[in-house]
């Protein structure tokens, strides 16, 4: 391609009006995956933007890309017939925690089990906000919404977990408010072959503002979240002087020259897991980055194998004989 | 009578009858395979339990398999019949009121022990309480004989017994001067790497056939000469599910296309699943899904793709796939929707036949959401009602649902092949040029243009919320809906001038007419001439376009004092007709009770209302 011809972010945007509401973090990820597909320089008509249903799922029409706009929680099963039908398309689905997680959950897993290869983008924020402020599957218990007026019952997901407990082999987590470390993850996803998980905390300023604070805030940022890159000390705090330390099943907090060496594509999610447990423990910091990123056949690929395999071997099938078979007979 | 004598019969129609273990569906399907070589016409029906493993012995595990078959053309698997082979108590209890009196009943008395009789629930026997009364009752120890006739094999004794299916056939090869040839050579073909059950059957199979004449069971024995002046051409013995994949792998083929079929596995549209995954060397890509959501959803996702996308389920499953039919109308992608219907609500009677998702296919959506409705009428027929279908969801860009059922779906019959250069050409033209691309421009019938990923310069968005009457942009403007909405139903109702006004049979005028769809085919035809050959003025019509309907109906309709539909249904074609033809009555005769209408039992309502209305 020509020094003309290269795409740039903006090549990406499609002549719709994005509507989303001002200072959504959904434009931040917008922005991140235009980067992204412009990084990688994928040419626009080999994409394909899939959604369900959800503040999110508008994501396709802002895009000059091909897309779905689909119904709610089947994106990814849509997704699996574009992909598995053409297999040189680059797709992306675009979903939420009410639409990935609670309504198509089962396309979900199913979709990562079979290791189907599209790049699955969740924007997390913890509450539905298209329908106007309902908790969500990923909403912490107590929390006071509409439909949960004395505080949500309900336990939340991890999505990481739920992802690698599906067998999902890319499994990333970053935010919408810090860009560059969100299309780090996303460039990793991109050219991860296979499904590709991706959860992006995503803030709500409607009907859930200031979700993640408590760990995003600058104040205390460094000391509540931790960036896990692979091969790399797992090290945080405001003067870098703490690490986690995986032993077993259990993670510690330990001085930083006594951190483990983070390891994404270990063979075994077991400490993926664990770190993604880390959510469930207040005083742990919340880890960001690639959790797992392993590699294994796909779905689209071993289908389109085996119809060459079956072909090769009983050469392509004439119409004629699935209409005249052995066991026919003629009347003169 | 000496034996050897033929007693000519021009129309029998036999039902194997056992446990679930006892092998009838191969043993009828190896009669009628043979049965069809012969160059008889024929129908068939299994009839199995919907549990898999009811227990052994007891009425819910009885399965049966009916076969008719004749001299002369036939329409329908048969309706009483003549012959009954009962392999254990619960099989004779539960069909021997279907005989026709004085028929022939086969009886293995070796499964007749008081713990047989009392898993059949029977405190006295049968063959002893004068309950057969009135039925030519013959009685043999099959379990014993096939035991004889394998003396000597290595096999355990439970192998032995089961291989008494064979000796049954044997028998009933014998009865009717079936040669023997045609299933020895299946069986090495099936059994060619096991030749110590080629061997056991072979023997049981033989011996069964030499039984039949040595022990004098029968007072006779009968030839069914074949059909003379059948239609020149091959044929092939067919089953609705296979010839209905067949059709769809045709279809697609003509149509250009590759096709996609995202499914899951659901009694009795299965099979259709399993026919297709065989085909790779078509190029036909089968997904099982995880639900039949995702299923309906993958082969959306493949038509956008450029591929044509099918599902198949029964009518629990339409039900679950209504939303995304429903996307697949606003998004105006090709798709093919097959419902292999069965009795319902709800999970109903799985295995048995009902036509009661009609208004379901035809109406069940959200919002105005219209789409095709197409119905096969026999196994045979499913075939081109596939490739009927495909033409129609990719001419028009729309979703067309294609309903079989359980009796076409499991029937079989006699299939005159297509000639291959007979088969029409339907090439479908993707959209390239993106001079003036707008996805949402449409032809003068309405239809718009299929552009696919990959394509350079013709990116474009769908999906379900209203769109801009051009530019597929996301619209809520109200007059554009108003627009969006009519299109779509006008697009839809233009179907009408492709499709033929469906043959009568019959006079144009006459006393009554039967207008009927889909299985029923059969019955209703044989019906009708039954009464025609009486004198009376009966036509019948038989609808494959259900929706739109077809032109030319009104004036058909005009030509008769009355009009009935029968139905397996509580009347939802003639629901659809009266509103649709408003002058005129139709009647409704309905029957919901899992079972395929009988010819004579449609012929007596007929004449009934015949000479009431006369
Ligand atoms: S409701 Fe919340 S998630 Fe939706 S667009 Fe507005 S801010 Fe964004």
């Amino acid at each position: 391609m020509s020094e003309m011809q290269q795409l740039k972010a903006k090549d990406y945007k499609s002549d719709q009006e994005v509507r989303w509401c001002p200072g959504c973090g959904d434009y931040s990820i917008i922005a991140g995956i235009q980067a992204t597909l412009a990084k990688l320089q994928i040419p626009k008509e080999n994409l394909v933007m899939v959604s369900g249903i959800g503040c999110s799922s508008r994501f396709p029409y802002y895009m000059d890309t091909y897309g779905v706009h689909g119904i709610h929680g089947r994106a990814n099963a849509l997704a699996t017939g574009i992909k598995v039908a053409n297999p040189d398309l680059q797709v992306w689905v675009i979903t939420g925690d009410g639409d990935g997680l609670a309504i198509g959950g089962n396309h979900m897993i199913h979709s990562l089990r079979r290791n189907v290869d599209m790049k699955i983008v969740l924007f997390n924020n913890e509450i539905y906000g298209l329908t106007k402020g309902q908790y969500s599957p990923t909403s912490p218990r107590g929390l006071h919404t509409k439909t949960s007026p004395f505080g949500s019952v309900d336990n939340p997901f991890i999505p990481i977990q739920l992802a690698l407990g599906a067998g999902a082999t890319f499994t990333a987590r970053t935010l919408d408010t810090q860009p560059k470390h969100m299309k780090m993850v996303l460039e990793e996803a991109a050219k991860h072959k296979g499904a590709a998980f991706v959860e992006i905390w995503q803030n709500c300023v409607i009907f859930n503002d200031g979700a993640y604070k408590e760990w995003t805030d600058k104040r205390v940022r460094d000391e509540q979240t931790i960036q896990i890159v692979d091969g790399e000390p797992m090290i945080f705090g405001a003067d870098r002087d703490k690490g986690l330390k995986i032993e077993g099943s259990e993670i510690k907090i330990v001085r930083a020259d006594e951190a483990t060496v983070w390891n994404s594509r270990a063979e075994s999610p077991g400490a993926a897991f664990a770190m993604s447990q880390l959510d469930r423990h207040p005083e742990m910091p919340r880890p960001f980055g690639v959790f797992r990123q392993v590699s294994a056949p796909t779905l689209d690929d071993m289908v389109h194998d085996q119809i060459k395999e079956v072909t090769d071997a009983k050469g392509v099938g004439d119409l004629k004989d699935l209409i005249y078979t052995p066991d026919c007979w003629t009347v003169e | 009578m000496s034996s050897e004598e033929l007693i000519r019969q021009d129309d029998v129609t036999i039902r194997f009858a056992g446990d679930s273990g006892d092998g009838m569906q191969l043993t009828g399907s190896q009669f009628t395979d043979t049965t069809a070589k012969v160059g008889n016409d024929l129908a068939t029906f299994p009839d199995y339990p919907s549990e898999i493993r009811a227990p052994a012995g007891t009425r819910a595990g009885v399965s049966g398999f009916q076969i008719h078959f004749s001299s002369h053309d036939i329409y329908t698997a048969g309706d009483a019949p003549s012959v009954l082979v009962a392999m254990n108590p619960a099989a004779l209890i539960v069909n021997y009121k279907d005989l026709k009196p004085g028929g022939i009943i086969l009886v293995n008395t070796g499964a007749f022990t008081e713990g047989d009789l009392k898993r059949a629930d029977l405190d006295s026997n049968p063959l002893e309480d004068g309950t057969l009364a009135g039925y030519r009752v013959i009685e043999e120890d099959i379990n014993q004989r096939t035991i004889e006739a394998l003396e000597g094999t290595e096999l355990g004794k439970k192998d032995v017994l089961r291989c008494k299916n064979f000796y049954t056939l044997g028998m009933m090869y014998w009865l009717f001067s079936r040669p023997v040839e045609p299933t020895l050579t299946w069986l090495e073909k099936k059994f060619a790497k096991k030749p110590e059950l080629v061997d056991a059957n072979t023997r049981a199979l033989k011996a069964g056939y030499n039984h039949g004449q040595l022990l004098r069971l029968f007072q006779g024995r009968y030839e069914v000469p074949k059909v003379e002046g059948t239609a020149p051409g091959t044929y092939r013995n067919i089953m609705g599910n296979e010839s209905l994949s067949i059709g769809l792998a045709v279809g697609s083929r003509l149509a250009g296309l590759k096709p996609f079929l995202g499914s899951y596995p659901i009694t009795p549209a299965t099979e259709i699943l399993q026919q297709l995954a065989r085909m790779k060397n078509y190029d036909v890509v089968t997904c099982q899904m995880e639900d039949e959501i995702a299923g309906v959803c993958t082969a959306i996702g493949a038509s956008y793709a450029g591929r044509l996308g099918i599902t198949s389920t029964s009518g629990p499953g339409l039900a679950l796939k209504t939303e995304a039919l429903g996307l697949a109308v606003i998004t105006e992608l090709p798709l093919v929707v097959v419902d292999v219907q069965r009795a319902g609500p709800s999970t109903g009677l799985p295995t048995k036949v009902e036509q009661s998702d009609l208004l379901q296919s035809i109406f069940g959506r959200n919002g105005e959401a219209p789409i095709p409705v197409i119905a096969c009428s026999s196994p045979s027929d499913a075939f081109e009602t596939a490739v009927e279908a495909v033409r129609i969801a990719t001419e028009f860009m729309t979703p067309v649902i294609l309903l079989s059922d359980n009796y076409i779906a499991n029937g079989t019959e006699p299939w005159k092949l297509p000639e291959m250069d007979s088969l029409p050409d339907m090439k479908v033209e993707f959209v390239t040029d993106p001079e003036g691309f707008q996805p949402y421009n449409r032809d003068e019938r309405l239809v718009r243009g299929w552009a696919i990923p990959g394509t350079p310069g013709l990116q474009h968005r769908v999906g379900g919320l209203e769109k801009d009457h051009v530019t597929g942009a996301v619209s809520h403007d109200p007059d554009n809906h108003h627009e969006m909405v009519l299109t779509r139903q006008n697009k839809i109702m233009g179907i009408r001038e492709t499709i033929p006004t469906p043959e009568l049979a019959g006079d144009t005028e006459g006393d009554l007419l039967v207008v009927a769809w889909g299985s029923t085919f059969g019955q209703a035809r044989a019906a009708t001439e039954r009464l025609q050959k009486k004198g009376h003025k009966i036509s019948h019509i038989h609808l494959r376009h259900l929706w739109p309907l077809p032109y030319g109906l009104e004036e058909i309709f005009a030509g008769f004092k009355h009009i009935i539909c029968p139905e397996l249904n509580l009347g939802q074609l003639a629901r659809v007709l009266t509103s649709e033809y408003p002058k005129y009555p139709f009647e409704s005769y309905a029957k919901v009770k899992g079972k395929p209408f009988q010819a004579f039992e449609l012929a007596a309502h007929f004449e009934k209302i015949l000479e009431e209305k006369s």
